[in-house]
């Protein structure tokens, strides 16, 4: 272990580079299916696919679509010109022994992401992001003589986003990661599902103790946030580790074993790979109309740092906004922000929602073991009903909390809301007369606790408070109550 | 010698009429390959299946059906376009044993207007060369003098349409392919605009400059072809908009300017070719064609230009012969490194390889910018070069190459000059415009063809032009 002493002496840069699976229905170049996930293997494929003779790429327009929306999620515009060319290297599920990718003219060029961590905000630089073919799948069995190949991800569109280094410690690389992943998601142009590694992270990391920058490793292949914070922990204090002993780093391309909770040396860099680059003969350059460019701008739909201006101008706390930014990502089907949005004329009304959908409706939704029948098309106007009792003040918060989880997952009409609360003996008693008939019985009841009120001392009244409780079932407005014992008893 | 066929759209008129039945055209064609063999013009026949094909057209025909305007015409593919019946080598060892199980779009758009594919030429492997030697199976002969090549590498196509084995052949042409084999045998060679046919499925040379093109007995012929052919395909992104029906090409010549390209007519030419070229330019001017002498001086750097960009592209389009897949592949590898080294080496003839150790040179990192990246601006000037003579001159014209067809062997041990072949042919590849060679003389028993090239998607009017100059010739 390295002292903090020892630590603080450096400086610690990080890089990250982001591969993003984006939706397309079909390939990048080729008429077969994308969606990899549940196929036998070798099914999603096609003679363009399998790298047969004669066989040439087509472009797929939905990828420049959806790579265009990406770059203004990024902060950025899609290039006017950009163009394809061929990265050669051998290898059984790389078909054509060559990768078609973007060298040297990306569709995305520069752009930014804010980032928040402990309250500071700070802005991370995107280089570019550039459009790419994934090479198929390897699988090689221990024991074996052979590995298996399996062409369905071949050919599956990548857009590969560089940041600039300008993270300088592993919760910053997690916020970034966590950021991108959410601007993918919200600019809709991934499933960004990390468990189907539709997003992967490398992390390049270098320290320093001076302005110069260190060498750097590559740890590649992280599918989680929290293995993109544990992989630059690990990777700095290694580093400090050996400068500390007198030791060079040397450039390496790192993986991360996710049980040992380590990275690990996959290859040495210290010869630069060829890959020969040259433009792909077969694909004409993309040239993008402004009209194009300017259509997709104004469709674009709202990006997270918009989210959280409005969710915060609602009165919402940063870890409120947070945990709705991301559950409304984590399910296709529901939609707390539009629900929300709905209501902004009315921000005691969206407040409502919001905060409810943040304590009562996300927890249900994340607990397995509830069978939620609450669908999308009577949220709102179950939301409002409720909305109404509560202001009505006809619910307490504790009752409302009860309503909606039977709500829930037992369906009930909007307009039998009400009824149903009443049947369940949601409904707080508000009715002055009635109360008060309540009130002046206890009060006879319980003399001694009553003179005890009246002569100033206040414990006595959560008791009386309770005894109306009790005798009205549990219905009883307790604010109520307690302001007309007060008044019978002339406190 | 066979005897020769009708012009395409008469055989069609008279299968579709029931004059003539498509079986018998392909057991004709299938008898005209049989009987010359001698030649090793021919790989494969796809026999089985152009039987099955003609007898469905016939009974369509019986049926009162249109079978389209090439119906029952039986052609000779080049062993680089994939097509079904048979194996597809592009006469390599690597590609022993490929049946593709797609068609290219040229075999399609033929067989969709019933024209018939009876068997697959002979070429340089992977369209290597210039005479057919660089075959990994055997040398074509020329139909005019069996010690001579018959050009290259659409060497097969050429000399079965000199043979009459079919009215029609395809052929491929990279850097002169189609037009310098159609020189040395004695046919029509087209070369299209670049991307007015579909490239898909057709066995990649140098994809920037890949063109598929017919060799016919006449201009007339190769019109009806390559209407056939030309257009947009969805599967080949560079293909481009075509002109309406290029076989309406009737002219002559008065008015016409054709430029002579003063750099062709210098010391390398052979003087039986520089003949033959000199009296058909008289001839065009007799005709009434406006003759100019012109110069294009950046045209002698369009050979160094080629070979550079044409070895960068087969270096990259060859990797993925890499005996994982389908070809030939070494069975006794040990690893997967072994298997790569000796499935590739030795599946690939020399001359593959030789073009991938040079692309894989140019493309490398600290040489990309002092070749590939300038041979690219060197091929914008002359880009812009044609452009601009195209602005003095309607047509230009001059040699297919620089001699008649080489004995075989000749060239064989010289690489270098056997390049040399090409440095007539070239330019229009790298320029991209459409060229023809036609029948214009010979020397002794050997023909020599006479080179037309047009601007950019004039393939209509060079079409025109040269049906002019052939019949005067």
């Amino acid at each position: 272990m390295i002292s903090s002493e020892v630590r603080n002496k450096y400086k610690v840069t990080v890089g990250i580079e982001c591969h993003v699976q984006l939706k397309t229905k079909t390939k990048l170049f080729a008429a077969v299916g994308n969606d990899a996930r549940e196929a036998p293997p070798n099914t999603l494929t096609s003679h363009i696919c399998f790298g047969l003779p004669g066989a040439l790429p087509v472009l797929n327009k939905e990828a420049i679509y959806l790579a265009s929306k990406a770059a203004f999620s990024l902060n950025s515009r899609p290039q006017k010109f950009s163009k394809f060319d061929r990265k050669h290297y051998f290898y059984p599920d790389l078909p054509m022994g060559y990768q078609i990718t973007q060298y040297d003219e990306p569709i995305v060029l520069g752009g930014n992401v804010k980032i928040e961590v402990d309250g500071q905000e700070k802005t991370i630089g995107i280089t570019r992001a550039h459009l790419e073919a994934d090479a198929g799948k390897s699988t090689h069995s221990a024991g074996k003589d052979y590995s298996l190949v399996d062409l369905n991800r071949a050919g599956t569109p990548l857009l590969e986003i560089v940041s600039e280094p300008d993270m300088s410690s592993s919760s910053e690389a997690k916020a970034f990661a966590r950021e991108l992943y959410l601007r993918m998601r919200y600019a809709d142009v991934s499933d960004a599902n990390l468990f189907y590694g539709n997003m992967r992270f490398d992390v390049n990391v270098s320290v320093s103790t001076n302005d110069d920058l260190g060498t750097r490793t590559e740890t590649k292949n992280l599918n989680s946030f929290r293995s993109v914070e544990k992989a630059v922990d690990y990777e700095v204090n290694r580093q400090i580790e050996l400068l500390e002993k007198g030791e060079k780093i040397i450039q390496q391309t790192r993986g991360w074993d996710d049980a040992k909770q380590k990275t690990f040396l996959q290859r040495s860099k210290e010869n630069a790979d060829d890959y020969r680059y040259m433009p792909d003969p077969d694909l004409p350059p993309v040239i993008l109309e402004d009209s194009y460019i300017n259509t997709i701008e104004s469709e674009m739909p709202l990006m997270p740092e918009d989210w959280r201006e409005k969710l915060q101008s609602l009165g919402m706390d940063n870890s409120q906004t947070e945990t709705l930014l991301e559950a409304e990502v984590e399910t296709d089907e529901i939609e707390y922000l539009a629900l929300i949005e709905m209501h902004l004329e009315d921000p005691d009304l969206a407040k409502f929602i919001a905060n409810w959908i943040v304590n009562l409706e996300i927890p249900l939704r994340r607990d397995e073991t509830i069978t939620a029948t609450l669908t999308t098309n009577n949220r709102a106007k179950i939301y409002a009903a409720l909305y109404d009792l509560y202001k009505s003040d006809k619910l307490s918060s504790t009752n409302l909390k009860s309503l909606f989880s039977d709500i829930f997952n037992a369906p009930v009409s909007v307009s039998e809301i009400e009824s149903y609360a009443e049947q369940k003996g949601y409904i707080q008693l508000s009715n002055e007369n009635e109360l008060n008939e309540i009130v002046k019985k206890v009060i006879e009841d319980n003399s001694k606790a009553a003179s005890d009120v009246a002569n100033g001392e206040n414990k006595a009244i959560g008791f009386l408070v309770g005894q109306v409780m009790k005798n009205s079932k549990g219905k009883a407005n307790p604010s109520l109550a307690q302001d007309l014992i007060k008044k019978q008893l002339g406190v | 010698m066979a005897s020769q066929w009708m012009p395409l759209m008469d055989i069609a008129k008279d299968v579709q009429e029931g004059k003539l039945k498509a079986s018998d055209l392909v057991e004709t064609a299938l008898k005209n390959i049989d009987e010359n063999r001698e030649y090793k013009a021919i790989i494969t026949t796809t026999e089985a299946r152009a039987r099955a094909r003609a007898a469905q057209i016939d009974d369509k025909i019986k049926g009162g059906e249109k079978v389209g305007r090439l119906a029952g015409v039986p052609f000779i593919a080049k062993d680089n376009f994939l097509v079904f019946g048979a194996e597809t080598t592009a006469a390599s060892n690597i590609l022993k044993g490929f049946n593709p199980p797609y068609q290219s779009t040229a075999i399609e758009r033929l067989e969709s207007e019933g024209a018939i594919c009876v068997a697959k030429a002979n070429l340089d492997a992977f369209a290597h060369g210039a005479s057919t030697e660089n075959s990994d199976f055997f040398t074509t002969l020329n139909p005019n003098d069996k010690e001579r090549v018959p050009g290259g590498s659409s060497g097969g196509s050429a000399a079965a349409v000199v043979l009459n084995m079919t009215p029609f052949a395809l052929g491929t042409d990279t850097g002169g392919s189609i037009r310098q084999p159609a020189s040395f045998s004695g046919c029509v060679g087209y070369k299209p605009t670049y991307g007015l046919v579909s490239r898909s499925g057709v066995v990649a040379m140098a994809s920037s400059t890949d063109v598929i093109g017919p060799l016919t007995k006449t201009v007339s012929d190769a019109a009806v072809v390559l209407d056939v052919m030309a257009g947009k395909d969805e599967l080949d992104s560079t293909t481009i908009d075509r002109q309406e029906n290029y076989t309406e090409i009737d002219t002559d010549l008065s008015g016409k300017k054709i430029g002579i390209i003063k750099e062709y007519f210098n010391e390398g030419l052979n003087d039986d070719v520089k003949k033959v070229v000199n009296a058909a330019i008289d001839k065009f001017k007799d005709a009434g064609a406006e003759i100019k002498e012109i110069s294009l001086s950046d045209i002698g750097m369009a050979l160094s230009v080629y070979y550079i960009i044409c070895p960068a592209e087969v270096s990259s389009n060859l990797s993925r012969y890499d005996g994982q897949r389908f070809g030939y592949s070494y069975e006794a590898a040990t690893d997967l490194e072994d298997s790569y080294l000796s499935s590739r080496g030795n599946g690939f003839g020399k001359e593959a390889k030789r073009r991938i150790i040079i692309g894989t040179y140019v493309l490398s990192s600290g040489y990309y910018d002092a070749y590939y990246k300038r041979a690219q601006i060197v091929r914008t000037k002359l880009i812009n070069e044609f452009e601009a003579a195209f602005k003095e001159v309607d047509y230009m014209v001059g040699p297919v190459a620089p001699t008649p067809a080489f004995k075989i062997g000749e060239n064989s041990s010289n690489p270098l000059q056997m390049y040399l072949c090409d440095i007539m042919t070239v330019a229009a590849n790298i320029v991209g415009i459409p060229a023809i060679s036609i029948p214009a003389g010979v020397s002794g028993n050997l023909p020599i063809g006479i080179q037309l090239m047009a601007p950019k998607k004039a393939d209509k009017q060079l079409l025109a032009v040269a049906k002019a100059c052939e019949a005067i010739l």
